[in-house]
């Protein structure tokens, strides 16, 4: 890691302002302490090698885990220059007046990455070019240099004429390039594109030229990898997921358990057992099976007895896995909403200011779900075909992936129970397909509560437990009771709302999250 | 991750009852619950090193093997040298392992042959799932047999080599691991080096590494450059993928570890386990003394974690340093027995308590965890522990007992055992193939945290047997 983080003296305040945002952005993120400074992924490679693909998808999976992520494709910048494409003729390396205008792409699109890095929260920007040459490498790096990122090349390399056809079939043909759709003269046209590119096509050279830079080379669709100095945490991870992710067709099946009994009685958590229509609801999920003809499908299910109960009817084998487990409500398990509001009101409360972040006191929020969920992704991405019998939360959360859906969004997901949600990797998303299988159950979805909550402009403020803290930029982010200041301050004033009379005890000394900007702006993280 | 073995056999759905001890509910069958394996792969798998000597293979067998073995995967590593040395019992000279040494050659592949036969034994009957074969195997010939061996017993091989050219790094290997070898007992330093240069030249002129055409059907991870660059080539199951994770993050840039709990807290003092209390007087104390410690020592870019509970986060908080909070270092979830004192546990749950005595690895609190739990749940820690230098983590009694297993290669019974106790710092530095440890009492009292486990772990036991280990509190 970099030497820069030992420095314990103030911050250049200047410094620390510019880092604030993004630091309120990244509060309370477990994946936040992973870089020091923002880094730009590079992609590298001919057209139809899964570049984007391979951007879209990095991009979904670390937005997921929490790290703000955004692909920057030069293809959308280059359409938006030039309106209407015309031939491959455009990409000719000799075409003096094009070759102009993609550069000039190539600048306004790393102007955009600059400001989304320094500017708007972002912590990964994702470059998705073919960057083929040696000379628009050392722009970008002299570009990367000047603001002080760090830089991650990925390349794609692929000779398996099949891939690349299937490739170009899939994605190319139905590209705003190709209106008309004409299959064979779009492909003939991609081709020829193709060729324009490998006349200058310079790939990254391990031995010599590039042996300092940091990179993976993805060979033949992740049939080998190079991967070349990998400098920190994050390029770690990205390089964990790039080698466990593939292509090949397969489905995902989630679905939560059967009705169980805590869901009659409208109470969360638990370990109670199917309802009878809970159980009606495993025979037909069994004939669903059944149906679909799923070949070596695997079934994964929590270590609650509902999910356990339900997988059993299936008959075949399921592995348990104890990440599956719901939620874990703390105090509130097993409770009714009602009860929790009678009982908790600020708890609750505070869960509809910002259900994402919402810990509940001894238990879990969604973004401990994330984290705790992860090996799950991973896996799913590595296996065939999968069903996963889990839990709302559990599932609003795999969802939220496969799906690109943000914090905001994710924890209002539909997910009724004896629902079976079908996902198929297609193009660079997911086709979703609902199979209700007719057994009635109980509606345990809470909406999103509309209008009067009092949006607090700070933090949440929890009175007996600590908030997580994030303390990822150590230098330029001195936190006011760390680094020899005094420890015991009380907190920053509170909307009256929300705190009980004269709580501010020196227990409640850790709790926010964050005393250090004045311009605290919008509460909620925005992935 | 379960296995259910007995779905053939059986009628659905079937009954399930919750096994006392993991409660983890299993099917049933005439009152018999399935016995479960915890099981990652599908087939066993032989990992085989590549590469010249003093290259770190077996640096890299032995921690894999560690690091396998902690997060739950039985594995176990065969290295041909010990079975060289075994039958050689006195190494004269490299003259040994000249290729044209017909006599040397002959003993060799004996060696390797014994050894694969062990490999068999304990992968195919004594329930292995990785066994690491640590050898140079630097000709395709050697690897072409250990191919064919575990194609004929249902094995999968995942090869790693390691490639290394720096002069300096080698020089270090052979001074840290080779000098202290039995080989070189009765030789000065000079004459060993000299003598395994010479070694080192014999495998040279027959070394084939692994080539991107000629083995291009093999799944393997070829590490440079003591991890500058790697490549990694058909990664077939999860195992693999995770064998090429843990090779990808860790390094060896000399670093030492710090090991502490939170200072005493209000809970500690009065005997209850668990829950989130704050910092008793002495446990401030001990914080000011670790902070004075921690300067000190003078060590350099220290990172300091903590879990997301108070008292660590308000020992860190005396440090004077920024650190981080993970939530995964919080203490293990001891469920409905959170906040209790061990004689209310004894009172209210007396089976739950003898069947954690039984086996308290595996024993999994009621809504709550097992150290097991703690293992997967720290294995994250473990792979960023690996990746960082000098780092202090100040965390709990369990999840300390846990990440020092880790380090120390200590097994599921010894684990939930292992004395952390308050106010002490451990400082671990790896050095050779292990680890070595320095305790530090930071002179401040605390009260005892360490249970023994008692004699008598019937469940039917009275309850000053349940209470004879428990430690003195107020």
């Amino acid at each position: 890691m970099s030497g820069t983080q030992r420095d314990n003296g103030p911050a250049n305040s200047t410094e620390a302002k510019k880092t604030d945002l993004r630091m309120n952005e990244k509060k309370c993120s477990w994946a936040s302490y992973m870089t020091n400074s923002p880094t730009v992924i590079v992609m590298i490679g001919l057209p139809a090698r899964g570049k984007t693909y391979m951007s879209k998808k990095l991009t979904r999976y670390l937005n997921w885990i929490g790290v703000p992520t955004k692909v920057f494709n030069l293809g959308v910048y280059r359409r938006e220059a030039v309106r209407a494409y015309k031939s491959y003729d455009f990409f000719r390396h000799d075409n003096e007046e094009a070759m102009k205008i993609r550069k000039q792409c190539a600048l306004v699109a790393l102007q955009d990455v600059k400001a989304y890095l320094t500017e708007e929260g972002g912590q990964i920007a994702v470059f998705d070019a073919t960057n083929t040459t040696r000379e628009r490498r050392d722009l970008i790096q002299a570009f990367v240099k000047e603001n002080a990122f760090k830089v991650f090349f990925v390349e794609s390399v692929c000779d398996d004429p099949e891939v690349i056809a299937a490739n170009i079939l899939e994605v190319k043909v139905s590209s705003p390039d190709y209106p008309e759709r004409h299959r064979e003269r779009v492909m003939d046209d991609f081709l020829k594109r193709i060729e324009c590119y490998k006349v200058t096509y310079q790939p990254l050279d391990p031995d010599d030229y590039d042996k300092d830079l940091s990179f993976i080379k993805v060979i033949n669709v992740g049939r080998r990898f190079l991967v070349n100095r990998v400098q920190d945490y994050i390029q770690s991870k990205i390089v964990y997921y790039l080698m466990n992710i593939h292509v090949h067709s397969h489905s995902i099946y989630l679905c939560r358990h059967g009705e169980s009994n805590h869901n009659i009685e409208g109470r969360i958590g638990g370990d109670s057992e199917l309802s009878p229509r809970g159980k009606q609801f495993a025979h037909a999920l069994r004939e669903f099976i059944d149906e679909h003809e799923l070949s070596d499908l695997k079934v994964w299910t929590s270590q609650l007895r509902r999910t356990i109960q339900t997988a059993e009817e299936l008959g075949v084998p399921y592995e348990q896995w104890k990440i599956l487990n719901e939620i874990d409500a703390g105090v509130c398990e097993e409770m009714t909403y009602e009860m929790i509001q009678e009982t908790f009101p600020e708890e609750f409360a505070l869960r509809d200011q910002d259900k994402y972040h919402y810990r509940y006191p001894g238990g879990e929020s969604y973004q401990d779900l994330v984290q705790r969920l992860e090996p799950v992704i991973m896996e799913l991405e590595r296996q065939g075909n999968v069903l996963v019998v889990c839990h709302q939360a559990v599932m609003r959360c795999l969802l939220a992936y496969f799906l690109d859906k943000g914090a905001d969004d994710l924890p209002y997901m539909k997910c009724p129970l004896h629902t079976v949600l079908k996902l198929t990797p297609v193009a660079y998303g997911c086709k979703v397909e609902m199979f209700y299988l007719n057994v009635e159950a109980v509606n345990t979805h809470r909406d999103r509560p509309l209008g009067n909550i009092p949006r607090d402009s700070a933090i949440l403020h929890r009175r007996n437990s600590y908030t997580p803290l994030s303390s990822h930029d150590q230098v330029k982010r001195p936190r006011l009771y760390s680094a020899g200041n005094q420890p015991w301050l009380p907190l920053a004033p509170t909307p009256s709302a929300l705190m009980p009379e004269g709580r501010q005890s020196q227990e409640s000394l850790c709790e926010g999250i964050d005393f250090d900007s004045p311009e605290d702006s919008s509460g909620c993280v925005r992935f | 991750m379960l296995d259910n073995e007995e779905f053939m056999l059986d009628t659905y759905p079937r009954e399930l009852t919750q096994n006392p001890l993991k409660k983890i509910w299993m099917p049933c069958r005439n009152g018999h619950i399935a016995q479960r394996r915890v099981c990652m792969t599908n087939c066993p798998t032989l990992i085989v090193t590549v590469g010249l000597p003093a290259r770190g293979k077996t640096y890299i067998s032995k921690k894999l093997t560690r690091y396998l073995n902690w997060i739950g995967v039985p594995t176990k590593e065969f290295n041909v040298g010990q079975y060289r040395r075994e039958c050689l019992k006195i190494y004269k000279s490299f003259e040994f392992f000249r290729p044209d040494n017909e006599e040397g050659l002959k003993i060799r592949r004996q060696c390797a042959t014994s050894a694969l036969n062990d490999v068999r034994q304990y992968l195919s009957v004594e329930g292995g799932q990785v066994a690491v074969f640590d050898a140079t195997n630097t000709t395709r010939e050697r690897r072409g047999t250990i191919v064919k061996f575990a194609e004929q017993n249902g094995f999968k091989v995942f090869f790693v080599e390691s490639v290394c050219e720096d002069p300096e790094v080698i020089a270090q290997n052979i001074v840290q691991v080779k000098l202290g070898s039995p080989d070189y007992i009765h030789c000065n330093s000079e004459e060993a080096i000299e003598d395994f240069m010479k070694r080192i030249k014999c495998y040279e002129s027959s070394y084939q590494p692994l080539d991107e055409v000629l083995d291009r059907d093999l799944s393997y991870i070829k590490i440079m450059d003591v991890g500058r660059r790697y490549l990694v080539n058909r990664v077939v199951d999860h195992i693999q993928s995770r064998i090429v994770y843990y090779l990808m993050n860790i390094h060896i840039t000399p670093r030492s570890i710090y090991l502490c709990r939170h200072g005493e807290s209000d809970l500690n003092i009065k005997g209850r386990i668990g829950g989130d209390s704050g910092l008793s007087a002495r446990g401030k104390e001990f914080a000011k003394h670790l902070r004075k410690f921690i300067q000190e020592q003078n060590i350099k870019d220290l990172k300091v974690w903590t879990s997301q509970m108070k008292r660590t986060i308000q020992t860190a908080e005396c440090l004077g340093a920024p650190y981080e909070q993970w939530k995964s270092l919080n203490e293990i979830d001891a469920g409905v027995c959170e906040e209790m004192m061990y004689e209310e546990i004894q009172e209210h749950y007396p089976l739950e308590f003898a069947l954690r005595d039984q086996d308290k690895y595996r024993y999994r609190y009621p809504k709550g965890e097992s150290y097991e739990d703690l293992v997967q749940r720290l294995e994250p820690v473990i792979m960023e522990l690996e990746r960082q230098e000098n780092i202090l983590v100040i965390c709990h009694q369990a999840v300390m007992r846990c990440l020092l297993a880790y380090f120390l290669d200590k097994t599921a019974d010894e684990l939930p055992y292992l004395n952390c106790p308050l106010h002490t710092v451990l400082k671990l530095t790896p050095v050779a193939y292990g680890c070595k440890v320095e305790s530090v009492y930071l002179g401040v009292d605390s009260v005892n945290t360490h249970r023994d486990r008692p004699e008598n772990v019937n469940v039917q036991r009275s309850t000053e047997d349940a209470l004879q280990t428990v430690p003195a509190h107020f």
